[in-house]
C-alpha cells in the first residue's frame, strides 16, 4: 500500500513535524512540553530516515537501523531530563524555563 | 684479552649493590644492607688485586712497555662517521693501579662503617650511597673515552653531593653539600667547553688516539690556533678546570674544607683518597696531550699545584676543627700530585713527575684514608672534632693512637714510611725542573709535619682532658680498618713504583736521591720538633706566637678571606647587579605581560557576561536563526555559481 504514497508526502510530514517541535522549544514554558517537542523533532527525523529508506536502497537497512537507535537515545534522554525537572521542581516548585537562570555568570 | 672480561663484573657487581641496598634497605635490617655493600666491595677488591695481578705481571706488556689494553669496548651513542662515544674498558697502569686504591680504600671504608654508622638512621642509605660512588669512581678510572670519564665524573660528584648531605637535617651539611655541588658544577662547565673543543679539533673522545704521541690527534692539534694561542693549550686549560674544581686546587678549593659535614668515613674514601684525586688522574690520563701539545698548560697546572699546596698547608696550621685540618691537609697533598705533574716531562727519567704523582696519589691515599679514619674513631670515642677541647687520648684509644702515628710520620715524608719514597721523588722531578717550584715544595713539606704533628701531639698528648664518659677504643671492625691500612701505608713505599707506572709506559728505574732526601728529611724533621715543642705540654707558646705575628695569623686563620670573595663576588657582584636586574625584568616584565593578558581577559570578560541572559530559549532562537543565515547564504552562493 506505501507505494500509492508518494515521497513527497513524508518529506512534507516530516518537515512539518519538525518545524511543529521547533516551534514549540522556543515558544512553550513549561520545561515538559519543551521536551514533548524534542521528542516531535526526533520523530521527524526518524520518519525521514525510514521512508528515504524505503525509496532510495529498499535492499539496505541502515536507515531503519538509524531509527532505532534515534529511538534509544530520545528514551534515555527523556529519563535524564524528567530527573533534572523532577530535581529542579524539588528546589525552586516549578519547571518553568524562564525561572531557570541561576546559573548564567 | 679474555682473561680481562672478568673486570666487566666490577661495574655490575657494585651497581647492583647500589640498588638492592637502595631499594630493599629500608625493609630490611640495616645490616643486612652494611654487609651486603661490604662483600660486593669486597668481591670487587678481589677482583681487582686479579686484574692487577694479571696485568702488571702476565698479560700487560708488550716487549718492554706496558700497553693499553681494551677488553671491550661498545658503541654507545653515534654521531657522525668520526665522532662516536663508547662504554668500555679501558686497563693500563694508572688504571690498574686506580682500581686497587679505590677497592682497598672503599674495602677499608665499608668495614670501618660497619661500626662508626652503627645506629644512625639511614645506616641502608649510606651504604647504597658508598656503593653508588664506588660504581662510579671505578667506571670513571676505566673509561675508554673522555666523555664516558665525564659522565661518571658527573656521577662521582652527585654521589659526593649525596653524602655530604647524609645528615641532611642538619642546615650546615645541606649547605655544604649544595656548596660542594655548585663549586664542582661550576667547573665542569670548563671541563665541558674543554671535551666538546677538543673533540672538535681531533674528531675523537677516545683515549688511545687522544694519547698516542705519534698520533693524529697530536700532530694536528698542535696548529689550530685560537685569539693567538695554541686552541690546544686553552682546551686543555680548560680540561684542568674541571680537574681544579673536582681536585680542590685554588681558587675552587673552598667546597672540600665544608665537605666534612659528612660524616668521616666518607671524607675518608671520598674526600681524601678517591674523588678528589680524579683530577690528577685526568691530567695524568691525558698526560701525552699535555706533555706534547700543551706545554703552557702544564706550566700553568705546575704553578696552581704548588701555590694550592703552600695556601693549604699555612691554613692547616691554624685551623681548630681537626677533620678541617685534615682537609686542607688533603688539598696541600693534591696540590703535590698536581706540581708533579706539571714539572714532568715525557718518557724515561723525564717522566719521572709522572711516576711521582701517580706514587704520591697511591701512598696518599692510604695514609690520609688512614688519617681520617682515625680522626673518625676519636670523634667516635669523644663526640668532639674542636683540637681545643681534646688532648691525653693515648691512654684511651691506644690502636688509634699508634696508626694516627704512622700515618703522620708517613704524610710528613720520614723514612721509612711510604710518604717519604713518593714525596722524593716529587722533590726530585721538581728540583730538576724549577728551583722555585721545589723550595716551595720543600718549605710546604716542612709546614706539612709543623701541622700534621701539631694535630698528633694535640689530640694524643697535651693537655688532660675530663672527659664526660671515659673514651673507649672503636670496635674491632674499625680498628681492623685502620690497622690494615697503617700497615699500607708503612710497606707501600717500598713498591718499586716505577717499574709498574711511568709516563710513557716503559719502566722506569727508580731509586732514593739523597741528595734531595736529606734535605727534605731534615725540613720534616725541624717542623716535627717545632710542634713537639709548641704542643707536646700545654703551655702558652702557640699562643704567644700566634698574637706575636697578630694580623698575619687572623688572615690565615680566616683562609686568607677567599669564603669572603667567594661571598662577595657572588651576593655583592653577580646578585646584585646581574642576577638582581634579571630577577627584576623576569617579575616585570615577563610575569607582568603574563599577568597583564589575564588581568585584560578578566576586564573584558566582565563588561560583556551581560550579554548571557540565562533564557535558554533566547540561546535557541540566536542559533536557529544562525542557521538559517547560514542556510540561506550557502543557498543563495550556491545557486550563483
Amino acid at each position: 500500500m506505501i507505494e500509492n504514497i508518494g515521497i513527497e508526502k513524508f518529506v512534507i510530514l516530516s518537515t512539518l513535524m519538525f518545524f511543529i517541535g521547533v516551534y514549540g522549544f522556543l515558544v512553550r514554558k513549561n520545561l515538559i512540553t519543551i521536551l514533548i517537542s524534542v521528542e516531535i523533532i526526533l520523530n521527524s527525523v526518524n520518519i525521514n530516515f525510514v521512508a528515504f529508506n524505503k525509496y532510495l536502497y529498499p535492499e539496505n537497512l541502515q536507515g531503519q537501523f538509524f531509527a532505532l537507535f534515534i529511538i534509544a537515545i530520545a528514551a534515555t534522554e527523556a529519563s535524564v531530563a524528567i530527573a533534572i525537572f523532577v530535581t529542579l521542581y524539588r528546589r525552586i516548585k516549578m519547571i518553568d524555563v524562564e525561572n531557570v537562570n541561576k546559573m548564567k555568570y | 684479552m679474555e682473561i680481562f672480561n672478568i673486570t666487566g663484573i666490577i661495574p655490575i657487581i657494585l651497581f647492583a649493590s647500589f640498588l638492592f641496598t637502595g631499594l630493599a634497605g629500608g625493609r630490611l635490617k640495616p645490616m643486612v644492607s652494611g654487609i651486603t655493600g661490604t662483600l660486593s666491595i669486597f668481591i670487587v677488591t678481589a677482583v681487582s688485586y686479579y686484574t692487577a695481578y694479571k696485568y702488571f705481571f702476565e698479560f700487560g706488556k708488550a716487549g718492554n712497555e706496558y700497553i693499553k689494553i681494551i677488553p671491550f669496548n661498545l658503541m654507545w651513542l653515534q654521531f657522525n662517521d668520526t665522532l662516536f662515544i663508547n662504554m668500555g674498558i679501558l686497563l693500563d697502569p694508572i688504571s690498574v693501579m686506580m682500581l686497587i686504591v679505590i677497592s682497598t680504600v672503599s674495602l677499608m671504608v665499608h668495614l670501618y662503617s660497619l661500626g662508626y654508622m652503627k645506629g644512625e638512621t639511614g645506616f641502608a642509605r649510606f651504604y647504597s650511597f658508598l656503593s653508588l660512588f664506588t660504581f662510579s669512581m671505578i667506571s670513571l678510572v676505566i673509561s675508554t673515552n673522555l666523555f664516558q670519564t665525564y659522565i661518571f665524573w658527573e656521577l662521582v660528584g652527585i654521589s659526593s653531593y649525596l653524602l655530604i648531605g647524609y645528615y641532611y637535617s642538619k642546615p650546615s651539611a645541606v649547605a655544604a653539600s649544595k656548596k660542594a655541588f655548585i663549586v664542582t658544577r661550576f667547573a665542569d662547565l670548563g671541563f665541558l667547553i674543554g671535551i666538546l673543543i677538543l673533540s672538535y679539533i681531533t674528531k675523537t673522545f677516545e683515549y688511545t688516539t687522544l694519547t698516542d704521541p705519534n698520533g693524529s690527534a697530536i700532530n694536528q692539534g698542535s696548529s689550530v690556533l685560537f685569539l693567538g694561542l695554541s686552541a690546544m693549550n686553552v682546551t686543555l686549560i680548560l680540561i684542568f678546570i674541571g680537574c681544579a674544581g673536582k681536585s680542590a686546587m685554588f681558587p675552587l678549593h673552598i667546597w672540600l674544607p665544608d665537605a666534612m659535614e659528612g660524616p668521616t668515613p666518607v671524607s675518608a674514601l671520598i674526600h681524601a683518597a678517591t674523588m678528589v684525586v680524579a683530577g690528577v688522574y685526568l691530567i695524568a690520563r691525558l698526560f701525552p696531550l699535555y706533555i706534547f701539545s700543551g706545554a703552557d698548560a702544564l706550566n700553568v697546572i705546575a704553578f696552581i699545584g704548588t701555590f694550592t699546596s703552600l695556601f693549604a698547608a699555612l691554613i692547616a696550621t691554624t685551623q681548630m676543627d681537626i677533620k678541617r685540618i685534615l682537609a686542607f691537609s688533603t688539598i696541600s697533598q693534591i696540590g703535590f700530585m698536581i706540581m708533579s705533574l706539571g714539572v714532568s716531562g715525557y718518557g724515561d727519567t723525564n717522566g719521572l713527575g709522572f711516576t711521582a704523582s701517580m706514587f704520591h696519589l697511591f701512598t696518599h691515599a692510604m695514609f690520609k684514608a688512614l688519617l681520617f679514619l682515625c680522626a673518625g674513631a676519636v670523634i667516635h670515642a669523644i663526640h668532639l672534632n674542636n683540637l681545643n677541647e681534646m688532648g691525653g687520648l693515648r691512654k684511651y684509644l691506644p690502636v688509634t693512637h699508634i696508626t694516627f702515628l704512622i700515618a703522620c710520620l708517613a704524610i710528613s715524608g720520614i723514612p721509612p714510611f711510604s710518604g717519604f719514597f713518593s714525596k722524593d721523588e716529587i722533590l726530585t722531578a721538581a728540583f730538576a725542573k724549577n728551583k722555585l717550584i721545589f723550595t716551595t715544595a720543600l718549605i710546604t713539606a716542612g709546614i706539612t709535619a709543623f701541622y700534621m704533628f701539631r694535630l698528633y701531639f694535640g689530640i694524643f698528648w697535651n693537655k688532660e682532658v675530663k672527659y664526660d664518659k671515659t673514651p673507649h677504643e672503636a670496635p674491632k671492625t674499625m680498628t681492623t680498618a685502620l690497622i690494615i691500612l697503617a700497615v699500607g701505608s708503612a710497606i707501600t713505599g717500598f713498591i718499586p713504583f716505577g717499574n709498574f707506572v711511568s709516563s710513557n709506559g716503559v719502566p722506569l728505574e727508580s731509586h732514593i736521591h739523597f741528595e734531595i732526601a736529606i734535605p727534605a728529611v731534615i725540613t720534616a724533621l725541624v717542623g716535627i720538633f717545632v710542634a713537639y715543642i709548641f704542643y707536646k705540654k700545654e703551655n702558652n707558646l702557640p699562643v704567644r706566637v700566634s698574637s706575636a705575628v697578630g694580623g698575619l695569623y687572623g688572615i690565615i686563620y680566616r683562609k686568607f678571606f677567599i669564603d669572603e670573595i667567594y661571598i662577595f663576588i657572588t651576593k655583592g657582584l653577580i646578585f646584585r647587579f646581574i642576577s638582581g636586574p634579571v630577577v627584576w625584568f623576569d617579575r616585570h616584565i615577563v610575569d607582568g605581560t603574563m599577568n597583564g593578558i589575564a588581568f585584560i581577559t578578566n576586564l573584558v570578560s566582565e563588561k560583556i557576561k551581560y550579554f548571557q541572559s540565562g533564557q535558554v530559549q533566547q540561546y535557541a532562537y540566536v542559533m536557529l536563526s544562525g542557521i538559517i543565515i547560514i542556510v540561506i547564504t550557502v543557498i543563495y552562493i550556491l545557486s550563483n555559481l
